[in-house]
């Protein structure tokens, strides 16, 4: 690196000395590269953070993947030989049923280093009643500490505290209204048949669904157990994962492990993800355009700059100047335009985020990230050198002596 | 006729046509011989249209003769590759052209550093002192940083011959270097072409449609529509 640099000396030196005498021009298509740049990082950053924001909203209230028990399905007798046989079938209903051997398979999953966290829920129908107002309601059986690492419930307190010990339940913000109680009061949870338990409530959560808040209870895993009548047993195995775009995959993965079905979120929110696809790919459509023209723009000023400097590149021919080196210094005005460009760019992007993130409508905080903006600058420079190919074999090709007397 | 290790450049039937193959094909220069020795100082005369400037290209590598050997210290050029041809003009000729040709981005002394850079990359501490030494040689050494547009027309003049000199080239090719001075700053360039030859022994060439310049070289070769009509030492 350090010789390769020493070998340029000269190119940049009179690449540099070339732009700076071409101040105003520079300056110019600098200013054009930026206007494009700024244009990249500004909108790529807003639809990232409007990304991030949808993606943190919906996942923040649901696990990434959800394992289930396979569904219960008719076996039909095969027919005996030389018998033609018509079935009618009626499929079966899925009754509330355990995860066949879950302990062994969430130690399994504990160990699969693509997955941050493993919680065994168990979850069923059950009615909540206080004096004559009744709720139908979605019990969740949870192991505390492994449930926060799915969903932070913590965070989405809105009175008590997140506990659910014995006989102690929490749920959500809207089905506490509706049922008229309150932090420390009682509720009867009922399980049909005779199976009912009073239960003191520790905490109440808003998630900000409204079908969540109206209609979960968490309960301790053991005391869920015994309501819904499944001793011992889960029904769900909630999973989130370190990259949540692979969620697909490894969804795939763990339900060929487990023999269990896998959904993940990707797959329950198939609309959403259309919608960021689509979203992702006109951003990257205005991306490419816009680098585009802005290669265009450079290529053109650069194209006349080799008309201007026609006698110059003779001159330094025929001072001992190779092709290679009259093409290094036109490739090296064509990077430092792009990075000259981007660095303004950049900067530019940075107050239009300020300003949306001050003034704009405030739904959600957009921030320019290191990585965006190393992609920018190397983009664009990349872009400036390529943009540059076509007028610096131009130049290199000159014949110095035409070059010379170009007047 | 000098021996190999006296003569700095050797041409043997050179000839150059342009638009070979088309129907405005013109031969310029026809079967050229000539050899200039290590300290010569010589000026080649014609009338406009003779072929000098198209001489003096090829000479300089510049441009490739269309048929035709042309040995520059020892080397044979023909069939050399572009780049080989660059590096051997940059180590072996010194160039200055009718108008200065600096370049105005850089000042005196980068202008004079430049062939250096070229072939070397930065110049080292004994370069700039040596670029430093000939701008004082050609009367320069208060000007070393500045630009040429703020140089007179001679001043430029100085500056180039200071650059063809800088890599201590074998042979110095000159276009016309006078051209376009004044008779009083003219002699002065003239001058120091004469010096550099005497003191530093290289080789001079020169075109010049100045006879009164041309009668004060060693020798006089003259063209003449692409031929050399004479080539004699003067008196």
């Amino acid at each position: 690196m350090r010789r390769l640099l020493r070998g340029l000396w000269t190119e940049w030196t009179i690449a540099i000395a070339f732009l700076r005498e071409g101040r105003a021009q520079s300056l110019m298509i600098a200013l054009g590269v930026a206007v494009g740049v700024a244009v990249i990082v500004f909108i790529a950053a807003l639809i990232q953070g409007l990304q991030s924001n949808i993606i943190e909203r919906t996942l923040g209230t649901q696990a990434h993947i959800r394992l289930l028990s396979p569904d219960e399905v008719n076996r039909v007798l095969p027919a005996a030989p030389g018998i033609l046989q018509l079935v009618q079938e009626d499929k079966r209903g899925q009754r509330l049923r355990s995860i066949n051997n879950w302990q062994q398979i969430s130690t399994t999953l504990d160990r699969l280093p693509e997955l941050t966290a493993v919680s065994p829920v168990v979850s069923g129908p059950a009615f909540a009643r206080r004096g004559e107002a009744v709720q139908s309601v979605a019990l969740t059986g949870i192991d505390v500490a492994r449930y926060r690492r799915i969903i932070p419930l913590e965070r989405y307190l809105v009175s008590g505290r997140f506990r659910v010990g014995a006989d102690e339940a929490m749920l959500g913000k809207r089905l506490a209204d509706d049922l008229g109680v309150n932090v420390g009061m009682k509720l009867r949870l009922e399980t049909g048949q005779q199976n009912s338990r009073v239960v003191n409530i520790a905490g109440i959560f808003e998630l900000g669904v409204r079908e969540l808040d109206s209609r979960y209870v968490y309960l301790d895993l053991k005391q869920a157990q015994s309501l819904l009548d499944l001793p011992g047993g889960v029904t769900v195995i909630d999973l989130t994962v370190a990259d949540i775009f692979s969620a697909e995959a490894i969804a795939e993965q763990v339900g060929r492990l487990t023999s269990l079905k896998a959904e993940s979120w990707i797959e329950t929110n198939a609309q959403l993800m259309n919608a960021l696809t689509a979203q992702s790919l006109s951003t990257n459509m205005i991306i490419v355009f816009v680098a585009i023209s802005v290669a265009f723009g450079i290529a053109s000023v650069l194209s006349v700059s080799v008309v201007q400097r026609t006698r110059e590149i003779g001159i330094l021919r025929a001072t001992g100047a190779t092709r290679r080196q009259i093409m290094r210094v036109f490739l090296i005005q064509g990077g430092l335009f792009g990075l000259l460009g981007s660095v303004m760019g950049i900067a530019v992007s940075y107050l239009l985020v300020w300003v949306f993130n001050t003034f704009g409508p405030g739904l959600f905080i957009i921030t320019v990230s290191t990585t965006l903006v190393a992609a920018a600058l190397l983009l664009a420079t990349l872009t400036g050198v390529l943009a540059a190919a076509v007028p610096s074999r131009r130049a290199a090709r000159l014949d110095p002596v035409v070059a010379i007397r170009y007047v | 006729m000098s021996d190999a290790a006296s003569e700095v450049l050797r041409l043997e039937a050179l000839s150059k046509s342009y638009n070979i193959g088309l129907p405005n094909e013109a031969e310029v220069l026809h079967e050229i011989d000539l050899v200039i020795g290590r300290s010569d100082f010589a000026a080649l005369v014609g009338p406009s249209g003779s072929g000098k400037s198209t001489l003096l290209n090829l000479i300089g590598l510049l441009d490739t003769p269309s048929s035709g050997e042309l040995t520059l210290l020892g080397q044979a050029t023909s069939g050399m590759a572009d780049a080989g041809r660059t590096t051997l003009r940059g180590s072996s000729i010194g160039f200055v052209f009718q108008f200065h040709h600096l370049i105005q981005a850089f000042s005196a002394l980068d202008n004079v550093l430049m062939p250096l850079m070229l072939t070397r990359g930065k110049p080292d501490q004994a370069a700039i002192e040596r670029a430093r030494e000939l701008l004082a040689a050609v009367g320069l050494d208060t000007f070393a940083d500045t630009r040429p547009n703020r140089l007179s027309g001679g001043q430029q003049q100085r500056v180039a011959i200071a650059r063809a000199l800088i890599t201590e080239p074998a042979l110095l090719l000159a276009d016309e270097p006078t051209g376009n001075l004044d008779t009083r700053t003219a002699d002065e360039v003239f001058e120091l072409f004469r010096r550099f030859n005497r003191e530093r022994g290289c080789a001079v060439l020169l075109v010049t449609h100045d006879p009164r310049l041309s009668s004060t070289c060693d020798r006089t070769i003259n063209l003449v529509d692409g031929r050399i009509v004479s080539d004699a030492m003067n008196a």
